[in-house]
């Protein structure tokens, strides 16, 4: 049996850039904390709001989960405002997260707070990486990133750091094996129209959800193989069996 | 010595505790966090004769103490359900209820007969989805179209028959004896209430249906007012749903006068919420003393 919500304590839950948050807890498990592209389901409150939160796994050291939000509502707000030692409630970890018995050159592009599962992803794959980090204006993780990677790649819209762009633009797929792609959806599906016939690519696919274990059908996408819960079949899927347009 | 066992048209439930339709796909899922054999009951993912793909758009969005849902009754179709999914079913030890819907009577009528053919306990007919542009809850807003849709399935349906109730019934109590006139063994309400949530910054309605069905707490008070009056007016078991968050909510629901109930939203919430109501209404019985459900039943 799997376990439902657990309670976990908060290690830290920093504010690394504005409304962007650093959240580590300690979980004791047996069982794997979760690979890269798999998320877990958080919440810090009661019933209000009703709803749990998704978010990806950021880090995975020993019995420590990080995970990266931004605040864009009153989940991550309540979630902004935890301290070290206050509780959690954390289900996970759930969906299918990326293959990575990849080979050759690999490139990661994310945009924004997607960058969340490039970061685990760049730990775990044991291949040359390029990492494509778009931001708005501020630059995060970084450093961290780099001891991971082969080359990073950074763009900002308002030019403070990097290049001035989007980060789809500087994106040479020619130059991969493989692509992963997390962030928003415009920026995925750029990623995916220029990888065409060029390399192969993931995305990690993001949908509101109220379950977050493929009951409610709220997350589900419709793909080439026929509706699919972004939740469990997903949050990762192949760049052409999705469809970003609706 | 507890005992919460209930017997509903025949059918005896192990306990008053029913995974509601649409909150708990066909179990699979979450057989994985606990044997699902515990439930009195699971109501299936509403099943309609050909698959549907269910709606576009937005189809979950969360209010205040609640969620509202345009699903869509995304769903792989009478027949995918009975080869693929309804084995399982069967080898768990609790009572399965298949939920139908239809466009039209024809289609309820095709699908029951279909599912007379199966091992299903009992069928649950949706006349009341908020959430489809035909059938759904146009059958279940009228008593007399309601009547007729029941009486039409009655005719040929071989299994006990619960009809759901959707709370926007012109007359809720009305409504109620005009499905057991037609021949409902029982009735399960509420469904979801039909609810308008508007994104301000895109002067647009939330989703593509404009109105979509809420459900979770914030319609409990409601729900519970509705089984109350309905449960005084017909004399076959009614089940209570709407809004279920804990034992404490099934209680009242029994009180109420309902027989058994449905808990649907809470199982979004936690993946064990079943399980948990159902521990907690024998410890609710143990403390008070009670030894059946039928001691509470209706004492309000």
């Amino acid at each position: 049996m799997k376990e439902g919500y657990r309670g976990v304590d908060i290690s830290s839950n920093t504010e690394i850039a504005k409304d962007i948050f650093e959240l580590k807890v300690q979980i004791e498990s047996n069982d794997s904390l979760g690979d890269p592209g798999q998320f877990y389901m958080l919440r810090s409150w009661d019933l209000d709001p009703l709803l749990s939160r998704p978010f990806s796994i950021c880090n995975v050291e020993e019995s420590v989960l990080t995970f990266l939000y931004k605040v864009v509502g009153r989940g991550t707000n309540y979630l902004s405002k935890l301290k070290p030692k206050d509780k959690l409630k954390v289900l996970g970890p759930l969906g299918n997260g990326f293959n990575l018995s990849v080979s050759g050159k690999v490139a990661l592009i994310s945009g924004g707070i997607g960058i969340a599962p490039m970061i685990y992803l760049a730990k775990k794959l044991n291949t040359g990486i390029d990492f494509y980090a778009g931001f708005t204006n501020e630059v995060y993780y970084m450093d961290y990133v780099q001891k991971y990677v082969d080359k990073i790649y950074i763009t900002t819209e308002d030019g403070s750091t990097g290049q001035k762009g989007f980060i789809t633009d500087i994106f040479k797929p020619e130059k991969y094996d493989v692509a992963f792609t997390c962030g928003p959806s415009p920026m995925m599906k750029k990623v995916v129209e220029k990888c065409e016939n060029k390399a192969p690519v993931f995305v990690s696919m993001e949908s509101v959800m109220a379950c977050g274990m493929g009951a409610c059908l709220g997350c589900s996408i419709k793909t080439k193989f026929g509706m699919k819960r972004v939740c469990k079949e997903g949050p990762v899927f192949k760049g052409e069996e999705v469809f970003f347009d609706d | 010595m507890i005992d919460t066992k209930v017997n509903i048209a025949g059918v005896e439930f192990k306990n008053p505790v029913i995974a509601a339709s649409g909150t708990f796909g066909f179990g699979r899922e979450f057989s994985e966090y606990f044997p699902i054999s515990k439930l009195g009951g699971l109501s299936t993912k509403g099943l309609t004769l050909r698959q549907r793909e269910g709606n576009k758009g937005v189809r979950i969005h969360e209010t205040t103490g609640g969620i509202m849902n345009s699903i869509g009754l995304q769903n792989p179709g009478i027949d995918a359900f009975i080869e693929e999914e309804l084995p399982f079913l069967n080898s768990q030890d609790t009572v399965i209820i298949a939920n139908v819907s239809g466009n039209t009577i024809e289609e309820y009528v095709i699908s029951v007969e279909k599912l007379n053919q199966t091992e299903i306990d009992m069928i649950e007919l949706n006349i009341s989805c908020p959430n489809v542009k035909e059938g759904g809850i146009s059958f279940g807003t009228k008593a007399e179209i309601a009547n007729n849709v029941v009486t039409q399935v009655r005719k040929v349906c071989k299994k006990p028959l619960m009809v759901k109730l959707s709370p926007s019934a012109e007359n809720i109590v009305e409504m109620a004896e005009s499905c057991v006139e037609a021949g409902a063994d029982a009735l399960s309400l509420v469904n979801t209430f039909p609810a308008l949530a508007i994104d301000i910054s895109k002067k647009k309605a939330i989703f593509d249906n404009i109105t979509a069905g809420l459900s979770g707490p914030c319609i409990k008070p409601i729900a519970l007012r509705m089984v109350y009056e309905v449960s005084k007016a017909v004399d076959v078991p009614v089940i209570g749903i709407g809004g279920i968050m804990d034992y404490r909510d099934v209680i009242e629901y029994i009180m109420a006068g309902a027989w058994a109930v449905q808990v649907g939203t809470a199982n979004f919430i936690n993946p064990n919420a079943c399980a948990e109501i159902i521990e907690g209404i024998e410890e609710y019985l143990q403390k008070e003393g009670i030894s059946t459900l039928e001691e509470i039943r209706g004492i309000i």
